[in-house]
């Protein structure tokens, strides 16, 4: 077994570890939170009686680590349970959504890496310049707007203004791939904005790092060209914090839209989630939790092998 | 019924005609000229022709109050978006609240009681479920059982626990025995929980299909996400549910709504921002309207617990607030100040202006109250949340600013929405809180104010008062409107004196809608979305 | 310190100016502000005008009072919970970088735990459970912040701890406190500093987006997060008030990290001003 297989399959041991101390952990919180799912769901129409009948009647009248136990034992033989709520299976209703979320985050993703590379490179090349001013000034800006801001002033702009783009994301899973891209659009222009920054400063961060280094100054010297020296000297060297930051990025798109769901009516896991912590309905977050929570597991997981492949020295870490 | 209520009646009639297409302008005019308003006739028959009905299009609505959690279980509807799909696209209910306000029958097409205590429902015939099968007392039966008996968990428990005995008579009739005499029971049966579904073989009655007798048949229902349904083609009431298929959308954030609305993704939606209404009306293409219903806000405190339980100090609060500053203020007009009173505009007994004058900021008074409580001053907190309603956070600093001059600090503690109901409503001394509003005076006095609401768990107030418990069933039971109007002003004087509630405002309920939507005059204000029947009611021009 | 403020770059000097400008605004907001901090003075969202130059908000307060008395909440909340954050995340960041073994592995894996846990999420979990009181708001974003500082710190101290110099410090019998102090935080400053820029501004984004989801800062304190949320729908009537907070934040981030830029320069030795 070559030892860069043998990394991957210590780190998803782990990761399952992980992953099992998430779900206790999202339980334990959730038994904690003030109030149940019968309060929840009944509302001001809660009252004891009706309360006992709702607890009885989906079982949660039983302690809470007979519930946890009976659900770990669902999940390990892959059935995700069902909604306290509404008794719907959760997996009927649960891919589509994560569907949904991968659609939008990787639409988002195509559009932000690509760009954030391309200008922090150029930023790199043109340090100090105008442009390079520029670039910073208006992505710290970007940045320091809330999300939901930057989504309305799209919006007004360039759905309400001028109608280009539908102001709400209605999308359901008989549409057309096109139609679907068309309408999803918008939130994803939003995210790239807020995610585009931080990589960005990155890739101009490590290129310039290694600008220091002699064998770049011996390039330098022998007179390439300095989007050369970039190019094939700096960049290939320089991937391995480039990645960690585009991972951390890419978990962001998939995990921390809540937001930008609930602003464009954007049907995905973020709004299920936290829809479900407010409700009390403890299967349905737990799912969401833990998919989230193997998604950042997973792209840190690829982004650690991008940077061991090229730089093979941290295949032995001290 | 006198004269004008008769022509009023026939005039409506023939009106109704012309927008059915059933009737000439001809024949109208000459019908008209023929009551002695020949000369409004040319405008009357304008005005009904412009108001025909269109069959046709997809209604594209976005409403608040929905979750993920939601189920087509009537037992559990608790906010709007559930009772717009459940009551007003997929099921009946005995009896419907129409667009003026008033009782009507719905799936009974007549009732009978000679002590209001015995009731006897006649059911309409030839009426079919959306699968084809005919309505029967059955259906009716094991559909008010879903909320009864000891495992139900339903939120009508509380008002169909008074039926002690209900049976089939034939296929077409039901009979309820109530524990005791109430005038009012057919109103209760037109509330959202109690729509009728169709019964399975072992008496329990389908609650996951959407299948009911409704306008609308269910197509696909996400919860949270959005509800589609198509144009029941057998639907038994004539001249109603003229869209071909609905679209409804759970829209949380008001901005994305109107976002929504602005990019003509959506034709109508509930609650535009107050602040910014009026210029969301202005805009081409865009509507916005009010209805003054019977939704109130309530600051109640709990008179247990000291100071509420002094009603010098209740009452001092009561001058201490500015309503008409929360008028203008936190609903920019759009609603109607309360009197400490829970009974609305849209109430058959409310007390006018003269019967119990509107209660104003007077510090005057409210020092002297103040004085009387023998407090030189006071602080107190009062628990808020979005969920009890909008801007009740800025709404009760307004309050504190009012109040300070009487001596009276108040520290606005804001809760978050998440478990306010179970955590902080009926647990702090003091809170923010509303009331959809019930369409009569006892359901509202006897579900919030009775003695026995402590016990159900739901009076904000543990308000109990002995002449007010006296009057309740007494007049529950009076047949006699006149006698019956009198004892409801004296328990509504009660309250507005004695509870330690203070009911501020009246607030409207808001919709913003495109110019292609088009309803009829009078609007039902029960609910919002004309009564949650706006889908049966609206079309598109 | 004159020299140096001369010495800097045009950018950071703009940024300084703005940071001082800031403090300055919020130490003195009482003495600054037109009026008092929860005062109702007029209608609701009247416009601009000499006596009330942004118009007032949504209950007929000042606009610019509660922008100048936001600076000092927002400002003060977000310098205290980062500041928390990097000494919890940093202080067991560098002992896990300095102790290494079990210690290590043990603060690792709690710290994987916390941060696969979606931040916003756990962020409404704890705050229900705890409420939105001041204290705990800064508690639990500084909790959830420190898990990133701590991987910083840790990676940028484990670079550190492998060098003669610390090795020669503990082989003297030099306490632990000692080497932290002396020979590990100064040669971690840079990378934490960076990541300190932007973690000031996060906290604010952070405290709208919670306000966005009905948590955040009890009224009738005045935040720039909520301020944005109250307002926001208003920019589709050409209403440009909700801008004046966003631009708040917005200026204040820009500043830091200006500065912050430049404190990178010098510490790495003007490195890229080579060519």
């Amino acid at each position: 077994m070559s030892s860069l297989t043998k990394i991957i399959l210590q780190r998803l041991g782990l990761g399952l570890l992980t992953l099992f101390a998430v779900s206790v952990i999202i339980a334990f919180a959730v038994e904690l939170l003030p109030g149940d799912i019968t309060q929840a769901i009944l509302g001001q129409s809660a009252n004891p009686e009706t309360v006992a009948a709702f607890r009885a009647e989906i079982g949660l009248d039983r302690p809470a680590h007979v519930r946890y136990l009976e659900w770990l034992k669902g999940i390990l033989t892959g059935d995700m349970g069902q909604s306290l709520a509404n008794k719907r299976d959760i997996e009927d209703f649960f891919g589509a959504r994560l569907s949904n979320t991968l659609f939008l985050g990787g639409v988002a993703a195509v559009i932000s890496v690509p760009l954030a590379l391309l200008l922090g490179v150029l930023a790199a090349l043109y340090r100090d310049s105008i442009y390079d001013r520029v670039v910073n000034l208006t992505t710290l800006t970007s940045i320091s707007f809330p999300e939901f801001f930057v989504a309305y002033i799209l919006i007004l702009f360039l759905s309400v203004n001028i109608g280009i783009f539908p102001g709400i994301s209605n999308v359901s899973k008989d549409l057309a791939f096109g139609e679907k891209l068309f309408r999803t659009i918008l939130p994803a222009l939003t995210l790239t904005l807020v995610v585009v920054a931080h990589m960005l400063r990155m890739t101009r961060a490590a290129i310039i790092n290694l600008l220091a280094s002699p064998y770049i100054e011996m390039a330098v010297l022998k007179g390439t060209r300095p989007m050369r020296v970039i190019l094939y000297h700096a960049l290939p060297n320089a991937w391995g914090p480039i990645v960690n930051v585009i991972a951390l990025n890419l978990a962001y798109l998939v995990v921390g839209v809540v937001i930008v769901e609930v602003v464009f009516v954007y049907p995905g896991v973020g709004q299920l989630l936290v829809d479900s912590v407010s409700k009390r309905d403890l299967p349905v977050v737990q799912v969401c939790a833990i998919t989230f929570a193997a998604v950042y597991i997973l792209l840190n997981l690829l982004a650690d092998i991008v940077s061991i492949i090229s730089n093979p020295r941290l295949m032995h870490p001290r | 019924m006198d004269m004008y209520d008769r022509q009023q009646k026939e005039l409506g009639r023939l009106q109704a005609k012309v927008a059915k297409g059933s009737m000439s302008r001809r024949e109208f005019l000459s019908r008209v000229s023929a009551m002695g308003l020949g000369a409004m006739a040319p405008g009357l028959y304008m005005q009904s022709a412009m108001a025909a009905p269109k069959q046709g299009g997809t209604l594209r609505q976005a409403l608040t109050g929905g979750a993920s959690s939601d189920s087509l279980d009537p037992a559990t509807f608790l906010d709007s978006y559930m009772i717009n799909v459940g009551m007003g696209q997929l099921r009946n209910n005995l009896t419907e609240i129409d667009e003026n306000n008033q009782l009507v029958p719905e799936l009974a097409e007549s009732w009978d009681s000679s002590d209001a205590k015995t009731w006897v429902f006649n059911l309409r015939q030839g009426v079919e479920f959306h699968n084809g099968r005919s309505l029967t007392s059955k259906d009716v039966v094991a559909s008010i059982q879903h909320h009864l008996g000891e495992d139900t968990k339903s939120a009508a428990k509380g008002i169909v626990s008074q039926i002690t005995e209900i049976t089939v008579q034939g296929d077409n009739q039901v009979k309820m025995v109530l524990e005791g005499a109430n005038a009012d029971f057919p109103y209760l049966m037109s509330d959202y929980h109690l729509g009728i579904c169709p019964e399975n073989d072992d008496g329990t009655i389908d609650i996951q299909s959407g299948i009911g007798t409704a306008g609308y048949k269910l197509e696909s229902f996400d919860p949270g996400v959005r509800t589609y349904v198509v144009r029941n083609p057998n639907y038994w009431k004539s001249g109603r549910a003229h869209f071909d298929a609905i679209e409804t959308l759970f829209v949380a954030d008001t901005g994305a709504r109107e976002n929504g609305l602005m990019s003509d993704e959506l034709d109508v939606i509930s609650s535009p921002a107050l602040a910014t209404a009026s210029r969301l009306g202005e805009r081409p293409g865009i509507e916005v309207f009010y209805t003054n219903g019977n939704q109130h806000c309530t600051l109640p405190m709990l008179n247990n617990v000291s100071p509420f339980d002094d009603n010098n100090v209740v009452m001092a609060l009561k001058y201490a607030i500015d309503r008409q500053e929360w008028l203008e203020k936190i609903w920019f007009g759009y609603a109607s100040l309360g009197n400490d009173i829970p009974i609305g505009p849209a109430n058959q007994f409310r007390a006018t202006n003269e019967e119990i004058p509107q209660r104003e900021y007077d510090l005057d008074k409210a020092k002297y109250y103040m004085k009387q409580s023998g407090y030189s001053s006071l602080d107190l907190k009062i628990s808020v949340a979005d969920t009890a309603f909008q801007n009740s956070d800025d709404a009760c600093v307004l309050f504190s600013e009012t109040a300070r001059a009487a001596g009276i600090n108040i520290e606005v503690v804001r809760k978050p929405d998440d478990g306010y109901w179970s955590n902080v409503w009926l647990v702090d001394p003091w809170c923010a809180s509303y009331w959809g509003g019930r369409p009569t005076e006892d359901w509202m006095f006897s579900q919030v104010y009775s003695k026995n609401a402590i016990d159900t768990g739901w009076s904000e107030t543990y308000f109990n008062n002995p002449r007010f418990e006296e009057l309740l069933p007494q007049a529950r039971a009076e047949l006699d409107s006149a006698k019956r109007r009198d004892m409801y002003i004296e328990m509504q004087r009660i309250v507005h004196d004695n509870c330690s509630v203070i009911i501020p405002i009246f607030s409207a309920y808001g919709h913003a809608s495109s110019d292609k939507v088009k309803r009829s005059a009078n609007v039902a204000s029960n609910w919002e979305f004309d009564g949650h029947k706006n889908v049966e009611r609206w079309w598109f021009g | 310190m004159i020299k140096l403020f001369l010495s800097a770059p045009l950018s950071a000097k703009f940024g300084m100016v703005i940071i001082v400008a800031y403090v300055v605004l919020a130490l003195f907001a009482p003495w600054l502000a037109p009026y008092k901090e929860t005062a109702i003075v007029g209608g609701a969202y009247e416009l601009w005008s000499d006596k009330f130059v942004f118009g007032t908000d949504n209950i007929g307060r000042d606009m610019l009072t509660r922008l100048i008395y936001g600076a000092r909440n927002t400002i003060g909340i977000a310098f205290v919970t980062v500041l928390l954050a990097f000494l919890i995340g940093g202080v067991t960041g560098m002992l896990a970088a300095i102790l290494g073994g079990r210690y290590d592995m043990i603060i690792g894996r709690i710290v994987d735990i916390l941060m696969a846990i979606p931040s916003l999420v756990f962020a409404l979990l704890l705050l229900t459970i705890f409420g939105t009181s001041i204290p705990s708001l800064i508690f639990i974003i500084a909790l959830l912040d420190s898990t990133r500082v701590f991987r910083i710190a840790r990676s940028a101290a484990m670079n550190v701890v492998v060098m003669e110099f610390v090795e020669a410090a503990r082989l003297r019998g030099e306490g632990m406190a000692w080497v932290i102090r002396k020979e590990v935080l100064p040669n971690i400053t840079a990378p934490l500093l960076a990541e300190f820029g932007l973690r000031f501004c996060f906290v604010f984004l952070f405290i709208a987006a919670l306000s966005f989801l009905g948590l955040g800062i009890q009224p009738p304190l005045a935040d720039w997060g909520s301020m944005v949320r109250e307002s926001a729908t208003l920019i589709n009537y050409n209403d440009i008030t909700p801008l004046l907070p966003a631009m708040a934040i917005a200026g204040l981030t820009v500043a830091v990290n200006f500065v912050v830029d430049w404190m990178l320069h010098l510490s790495s030795g003007l490195r890229s001003d080579q060519h």
